[in-house]
């Protein structure tokens, strides 16, 4: 078990945003999570980071409990997260933004990890000595990506990775993910509003609403499950 | 022109020690977004570390000069990095996450708490040092004027000079300037990359308050005497400094740091010397009405 979230409530101020979540990701699953806007999804993320600290329940990671530990030592501990809006450092160049992503790994790995990212997307090697903030916004999706990737993380978060990019960024980020897991077996939790892409590429899917998991299930059968497809799929999301 | 010449050096040191103290006023707004009001106080505990240290060197009978001001320095660096790292752990740190203002008020009772405090230890009187470094180089023997720049401005010059390039080539440079810069720009993210920033910040602290001891050992050397009050004055011109070079930016303190050193020293020399306090202050107001963001600094844009 990579991953196990038990009844894990979490406040935002005074809203209550996750009202007893129970989520599990398994060793080399890609597991989506979808849901509209507010439902609690990135608030979920960032729960498993302790920003903000679950209010209750459990939160397990790779067999120890992570509930009440600081979020830089959750990260020190394997979990990078590619956040919603991409938050790269926009006044630091490409290649310091993907330095950042080994404040905690070992340095012997950096030559072959920068490679890694630059074998995956060119454009940042083309581009490392650019500010990030000139980027494009799919050129900073890339980035993000690459930035996590750096600390060789054991659970990869990805949160609305495709939100607000051209299709032919999108078409790219649904592959890259796609490669991590087959290639790399890297386990992935995705969040994401093109329920339709995420379903297809994910082994499992949770469906949230109003900070409560009301479906859960194979990316197949929920695919195929009238509430997911009447919610999320024909409501022109997809 | 031989008057001004000498303007110009006395004004070159004494932008070099505005320009120390600022760096600690910008490099904290910087990463934590407020004006730590304090820090002119950490500058003028510093002196006083410095005045003592020097004191025990006298008692000891060390005379060699190069000796003393390295022990000074080191002893003074190494207690006011410790005040800078108190100051934040119990007056700020406890208030991180709430309102803008209250760690500003923080700040002002702090200041005030430092001064009282010397005052009380150390007396309210001026403390004179012996001369530490006396003489200096003949540049030009004009008629009826004599330029001169002193060994103890020299000193003062070449150090910030060192130290300044040191510090820029540590926070552009090396990891942990990396994840300052980090911190800055993005403290959740920086956490989220396994950024230690509380530690980032501490070490933020840490580091204006040891600029701010060599500017303050400085201080000690060149002008010899020190009092209680001195981190007041001081502090509010090295904040215009960093102001007028541009909050936040690292480049824009060292400027302006030089800029109101110069202004200062030649507004006493040609204006009203009586006034020369003015001359920063209206600066102050000026750079607030007309250019916010200073020199070098970026406009505000709001975080959402």
């Amino acid at each position: 078990m990579m991953l196990k979230m038990e009844g894990v409530h979490a406040h935002y101020g005074h809203i209550h945003a996750l009202r007893g979540i129970d989520v599990e990701v398994q060793v080399g699953e890609i597991v989506t999570l979808i849901g509209a806007n507010g439902a609690g999804k990135s608030t979920l993320m960032m729960s498993l980071f302790g920003n903000p600290k679950a209010s209750a329940g459990r939160i397990v990671f790779d067999g120890e409990d992570i509930t009440r530990v600081h979020t830089h030592e959750i990260a020190r501990r394997g979990i990078a997260l590619v956040p919603e809006g991409r938050r790269i450092f926009p006044r630091m160049t490409v290649i310091e933004n993907l330095q950042m992503g080994t404040a905690h790994a070992d340095p012997a790995n950096y030559a072959a990890d920068t490679a890694r990212v630059f074998a995956m997307f060119p454009i940042l090697q083309e581009r490392q000595a650019q500010r990030a903030g000139t980027l494009s916004g799919g050129e900073q999706q890339m980035l993000a990506i690459g930035r996590a990737l750096m600390s060789r993380p054991k659970l990869l978060l990805l949160d609305e990775p495709s939100l607000g990019l051209a299709p032919i960024y999108i078409r790219k980020i649904f592959q890259i993910v796609r490669e991590l897991n087959r290639d790399h077996g890297m386990t992935i939790l995705l969040v994401e509003q093109n329920a339709n892409q995420a379903l297809r590429v994910a082994d499992r899917g949770y469906v949230l609403q109003h900070g409560e998991i009301t479906l859960a299930g194979t990316g197949a059968e929920l695919l195929a499950s009238p509430e997911v497809r009447a919610a999320y799929l024909e409501g022109g999301h997809a | 022109m031989a008057y001004a010449l000498q303007q110009l050096i006395n004004g070159l040191t004494l932008g070099a020690m505005y320009g120390l103290i600022a760096i600690g006023y910008t490099m904290v707004y910087g990463i934590i977004g407020m004006i730590n009001f304090a820090h002119g106080d950490i500058f003028m505990v510093s002196a006083f570390i410095a005045v003592t240290a020097f004191t025990i060197l006298a008692a000891a009978d060390v005379t060699s000069i190069p000796l003393a001001l390295t022990f000074v320095l080191i002893v003074s660096i190494f207690f006011t990095s410790a005040y800078g790292w108190a100051v934040e752990r119990t007056a700020y740190r406890p208030l991180r996450g709430s309102t803008r203002l209250a760690p500003l008020i923080s700040a002002i009772g702090m200041s005030i708490f430092l001064q009282n405090s010397v005052q009380l230890t150390q007396g309210a009187r001026v403390k004179p040092i012996p001369p530490v470094l006396e003489g200096g180089i003949v540049l030009w023997e004009a008629p009826g004027f004599t330029v001169q720049i002193g060994w103890s401005q020299m000193l003062i010059i070449v150090t910030t000079v060192i130290l300044m390039s040191a510090f820029t080539w540590m926070i552009t440079q090396t990891p942990f300037g990396r994840q300052q810069r980090a911190c800055e720009q993005d403290r959740t993210m920086a956490a989220l990359l396994g950024v230690n920033v509380d530690r980032t910040i501490s070490y933020t602290f840490m580091l204006g308050a040891a600029l701010a001891a060599v500017a303050g050992v400085m201080v000690t050397v060149y002008y010899g005497v020190v009092d209680f009050f001195i981190g007041f004055l001081a502090g509010i011109k090295a904040f215009t400094a960093a102001v007028l070079g541009g909050i936040g930016s690292l480049p824009g303190a060292m400027l302006g740091g030089l800029l109101i050193g110069l202004i200062e020293s030649f507004w006493a020399a040609y204006l009203w010397a009586e006034y020369k306090d003015v001359a920063t202050f209206g600066i102050l107001c000026l750079v607030l009405m007309l250019r916010p963001s200073g020199l070098l600094g970026r406009p505000e844009v709001e975080k959402v």
